[in-house]
């Protein structure tokens, strides 16, 4: 039941195979047998439950609220939720504790879905790893998949190095909602993508990672990293999933002025079988040396399944996205330095024992309350800020960024309906590899195929493409115009069936080995026995 | 909500920057834009603002005075500028934050219709483009009563420029005579106000209101077009009248609704423009005047002595009479702005540019506004000048006085007396108690109606106008009793009865026949006597014009 797509519980819910108290109760068993992944910081049983039990009370009446009634839901722990804390992965916010819903979150529990948890991340979703809150790192539920551990067996046989050891990261920032989801600990999950951070983990974790176009859905209730370029992200089991959350979470909001005034239509996805009015384009420019080529050879390949179907393949350039990491840099950092003033200790969040003077008071709060890595952008931003570097750095980033949306236009003006491009480099790399290359040197990585889809401000989604010969998963990406998100979750949905992408093969990891996870301590010392 | 942000801060010593004195309401000090930008801005229009020196001083240098102003003025609205808090002074601490205005993480602004309304008014009022299309900024500063550690103003594209105020002096050796001068208005920006600090010493705390907090303002920046502190505090009030007549804002600066704040240098006439001071937290117009007056003495006796000028930020001590520096360190703060990302383009739309088929209350039609201005003051005076046939001035302290001016239309209404008369009795008589006894217009014991009344009586003859002072007393009194009543108890009216009055004449020219002599051989100064004499006799009830026609009747 727990592997099933959401639709699929849904139906099952619906017709009664299963009560909404009982797949409650199966995830959090799930979650406390996959502790060890650290996927949740928080994780709210009692509200679960108590929702549950209310959503059952419906079913029993007939009266369920539609296909999320009775859902497990997780959301990323920068989303506000009413009296859950909310901690963004930062001492900054440890304790603090919203006294309203994210607009998101509203809309999902106003359709009966069940808050599972608040997911891990890295601080203030800064990072591509899930590796830098303060809350310790997210593992990848791959890690442990039979898929995984088989082939690892085959290519080391005489190596018995325990998968705590080496265990993957999840990608990120929305790492712990993509690991929730992968781990089968709820069937849809919440993230935000400001540069990538739902598309990579989601490609990293073997998921559907779908980042919308900007202002279709509300960030009232997100907290910020780069507010004009921020969008809530979902992560699902298939494209089907993604389009239902999408058309509970798409509209008009009062509370944020930077959502479209149209009304939404409901998302649902045509099944495709004809593609052969389609146009798919290629950016040569996302053709870079550093990519692997395993990710480039599915790449190729789902270039040609394309173009077997029917659909014109074609060569297309985006030339500015070489600037996009430094210009993202300018704008993030800037943005971030803005956003992160607000935290000083004052209202809310933590507040250091110093006061000699109000001055002292906010230098300490915020060196004890922010991770380097925050304080690194805050810093930059505030240097790209400055009167006398405004012009140099602000203002050409602003130009590069127009000149990277343009791209997108006149790619898009061309006739070409979607684009085709990897979602990350390689697969999930090894924490211990990962950590040897900075956050910031990371991200810049990390996000290349991904970042320049915020800068134009279109929508995009990773699709599962396929196993690498690791037995690792790999996501590619799927870019359309803006608005187009209907049509690109279309396209994906083809793409989807085509591949018959397989599940995590997880479940028997926790079905094996049912002894306590209370801790991550216990975690390792288990995972060696495995 | 509330209550946790009601928290100490530190010690009250750091805070000395801002503080502006005890007793005070403890505003805080807003900063504003780099110093050296407004510098090259002074430069840039030195032809256009070289005014006379105050006062020629020792060997002969003539110094001139350059004045900005930067005015902000709370606008008047139910709700805050950009989150649904309401809107009121003097309501208990922390009582109307929203999670906005708290700046809780994940929250956003959303514009208040009605403060963008404020502003185009304001901006037509005062002559002002209106930009299509404007823009919101942040402004970064820590100050523990901004707890977003921005705040969102409109520096880059602000909602309304290059406008003009036009304000009268007074001129002349008496200063009798009153001449219009014009003071441009560079821009008028929407942005929000900052909480308050409540500095207390004693326990080395601080306390911290977040009512205030993101209420809208006008800032409402003027060209240096001005010279002294009197044009100063003339502007201020022209725009006071302006603000109160258009409604956009209670403009009473007792309250805080609006604060000045002055740049002031001086120079030789034909040099370059002087280093500037700012004097911030000026909180009265009196004040406002004596600071500038005395800031610009200051510098000019600064530079006499061989002194320099600092570009810094000073405050009036107004105890002191004098400003003094405020060793405050946001004066040279670089304030990294950044566009706003929460706000799409403030766009507006007048008749022509409407789209088509859109909801009215989804667009800001600047067309619209416009018609449905009020009168603003200068008409007002205009008018009054053309109906009432008054002076100038006149018309300028009937609006100047708050009140007045609907005072002096009430009486109107209910009057069949001249204007010219109510104009004198209302200037003259009313004002001067008022003064004598420091009431405002509204505390006057004496009601319209029942000035009106007086003037009635005077006005049909019916007393003399020595009589209605008398009965205008016994009214301040208060002792409710109309005009008529005191008339009658006091029996004040004049003498209607010509044959009593002639009786009384004969009487007195019998009793002074030397006078009456005198009155005959052409002593002009007879004939007033015997009249005094008369009226005398009267006990003053008598018209003297009356008197003088039976004294001269009878002595023919």
């Amino acid at each position: 039941m727990l592997g099933r797509t959401l639709r699929e519980v849904s139906v099952a819910l619906k017709q009664g195979q299963i009560t909404p108290t009982e797949l409650c109760r199966k995830c959090l068993s799930v979650i406390q047998k996959t502790k060890f992944l650290n996927a949740y910081i928080t994780v709210s049983y009692e509200v679960a439950l108590k929702q549950a039990e209310e959503s059952e009370k419906r079913y029993k009446k007939g009266q369920s609220l539609g296909e999320l009634d009775g859902i497990p839901v997780a959301v990323k722990d920068n989303f506000s939720t009413a009296g859950i804390e909310t901690t963004c992965a930062s001492n900054m916010l440890k304790g603090y504790i919203p006294p309203f819903n994210a607009t998101v979150v509203q809309k999902l529990l106003d359709q009966g879905a069940v808050l599972m948890g608040k997911t891990n991340l890295d601080e203030f979703a800064m990072g591509s790893g899930s590796t830098d809150g303060a809350f310790g790192p997210v593992k990848n539920p791959w890690s442990y998949s039979k898929q995984y551990r088989e082939q690892r067996r085959l290519r080391s046989p005489g190596e018995r190095r325990g998968a705590d050891e080496d265990w993957l990261i999840a990608g990120g920032s929305s790492g712990g909602s993509a690991a929730a989801v992968a781990a089968a600990t709820c069937f849809a999950a919440l993230g935000s993508d400001t540069g990538g951070s739902t598309r990579n983990p989601a490609a990293h974790c073997g998921l559907v990672g779908f980042k919308p176009s900007y202002g279709l859905v509300s960030r009232y209730g997100l907290i910020p990293l780069v507010n004009s370029m921020d969008v809530p992200g979902i992560l699902t089991r298939c494209v089907d999933d993604a389009a239902a959350v999408l058309g509970v979470l798409a509209g008009h909001d009062p509370k944020d002025s930077t959502t479209v005034q149209d009304p939404v239509k409901p998302f649902v996805l045509p099944s495709l079988t004809d593609v052969s009015k389609l146009c798919v384009g290629i950016p040569k420019e996302y053709l870079v040396p550093e990519l692997s080529s395993e990710v480039r050879s599915l790449w190729s390949k789902a270039a040609g399944l394309f173009e077997s179907a029917g659909a014109k393949v074609i060569d297309v350039s985006l030339p500015h996205t070489s600037y996009s990491i430094v210009c993202y840099h300018v704008l993030c950092t800037s943005e971030v330095a803005s956003n992160m003033a607000r935290f000083d200790g004052l209202e809310y969040g933590h507040r250091c024992d110093i006061n000699e003077s109000t001055e002292a008071m906010y230098a300490a709060t915020r060196r004890e309350g922010f991770n380097d890595v925050v304080r690194g952008r805050i810093l930059s931003g505030n240097f790209f800020l400055l009167k006398e570097n405004y012009e140099n750095y602000f203002i050409k980033a602003q130009k590069v960024r127009r000149l990277i949306a343009n791209d997108f236009v006149n790619v898009f003006n061309s006739g070409v309906d979607v684009v085709l491009t990897p979602t990350t480099l390689s697969e999930a790399v090894p924490f211990l590899e990962f950590i040897k290359e900075d956050n910031r040197t990371r991200s810049a990585q990390d996000d290349i195929f991904t970042q320049a889809a915020n800068m134009a401000g279109v929508p995009a989604v990773s699709v599962p493409a396929g196993l690498s010969p690791q037995g690792l998963p790999i996501g590619l990406q799927f870019i359309a115009p803006a608005f187009g998100d209907q049509k690109l979750l279309t396209v994906a949905k083809w793409f989807e069936k085509q591949i018959q992408f397989p599940v995590t093969q997880l479940q028997e990891l926790t079905e094996d080995c049912p002894s306590g996870f209370e801790n991550d301590n216990s975690a390792s010392v288990f995972l060696k026995q495995c | 909500m509330a209550a946790p942000i009601l928290r100490w801060v530190g010690p009250g010593k750091r805070w000395a920057l801002a503080w502006v004195d005890s007793s005070s309401s403890h505003r805080r000090v807003s900063p504003n834009g780099s110093a050296s930008h407004r510098m090259r801005e002074q430069r840039s229009v030195a032809q256009q603002s070289l005014h006379t020196a105050p006062k020629p001083r020792k060997g002969g240098h003539k110094w001139a005075a350059v004045v900005g102003l930067e005015v902000h003025a709370q606008i008047s609205s139910n709700s805050k500028l950009f989150s649904g808090s309401q809107v009121s002074f003097a309501a208990p601490p922390n009582s109307l934050v929203s999670f906005f205005d708290a700046s809780l993480p994940g929250t956003l602004p959303v514009l208040n219709r009605r403060c963008v309304e404020a502003a185009v008014m304001t901006g037509l009022a005062l002559n002002c483009h209106i930009n299509k299309k404007s823009l919101f900024d942040r402004k970064h500063y820590f100050y523990a009563d901004l707890p977003a550690g921005y705040q969102i103003t409109q520096q880059r594209l602000p909602i309304a420029v290059r406008g003009s105020l036009t304000y009268g002096v007074f001129v002349g050796n008496k200063r009798s005579h009153m001449a219009t001068k014009t003071v441009r208005i560079k821009q008028i920006q929407l942005e929000q106000d900052s909480g308050k600090s409540l500095h207390d010493d004693l326990r080395s705390q601080t306390l911290i209101d977040l009512n205030r907090a993101g209420v809208g303002l006008l800032e409402m920046v003027l060209e240096p077009d001005l010279s002294c502190g009197e044009e100063a505090a003339t502007v201020v009030r022209e725009l006071q009248l302006i603000l109160q007549a258009l409604g956009t804002s209670k403009a009473n600066m007792a309250e805080g609704q609006l604060r000045v704040d002055a740049n002031i240098s001086v120079h030789q006439p034909g040099e370059p423009l002087g280093i500037r001071t700012e004097v911030k937290n000026l909180n009265s117009i009196r004040f406002l005047a004596r600071a500038i007056d005395h800031e610009i003495q200051r510098q000019i006796s600064e530079l006499e002595s061989g002194g320099v000028i600092l570009n810094e930020t000073r405050s009036f001590d107004h105890r002191l009479g004098c400003t003094v520096p405020m060793r405050d360190k946001e004066g040279k703060q670089d304030y990294r702005f950044m566009p706003e990302p929460n706000l799409p383009p403030l766009v507006l739309y007048d008749t022509a540019s409407l789209p088509v088929g859109v909801e009215p209350q989804q667009v800001i039609n600047i067309d619209q506004i416009r018609d449905t201005l009020p009168e603003l003051p200068r008409v007002t005076r205009e008018r009054l000048v053309r109906e009432y046939g008054m002076l100038p001035e006149h018309s300028f302290t009937l609006l100047n006085e708050v009140g007045l001016l609907q005072f002096f239309q009430s009486v109107m209404k209910e009057t069949r007396a001249e204007p010219k008369k109510v104009t004198s009795w209302v200037l003259n008589v009313l004002l001067g108690y008022l003064k004598q006894h420091n009431l405002a217009v509204n505390e006057s014991p004496i009601t319209p109606s029942a000035l009106a009344g007086l003037l009635d009586l005077l006005d049909s003859k019916a007393i003399s106008s020595s009589a209605a002072k008398e009965v205008f007393e016994e009214l301040w009194k208060g002792k409710a009793k109309t005009a008529a009543q005191i008339v009658s108890e006091k029996q004040l009216e004049l003498m209607q009865d010509q044959e009593a009055l002639e009786h009384l004449c004969q009487a007195t020219m019998e009793g002074h026949p030397q006078v009456v002599t005198d009155m005959k051989t052409g002593n002009p100064k007879a004939i007033n006597k015997l009249i005094g004499l008369v009226r005398k006799a009267t006990l003053n009830r008598a018209d003297p014009a009356v008197i003088k026609n039976i004294l001269e009747r009878l002595s023919a």
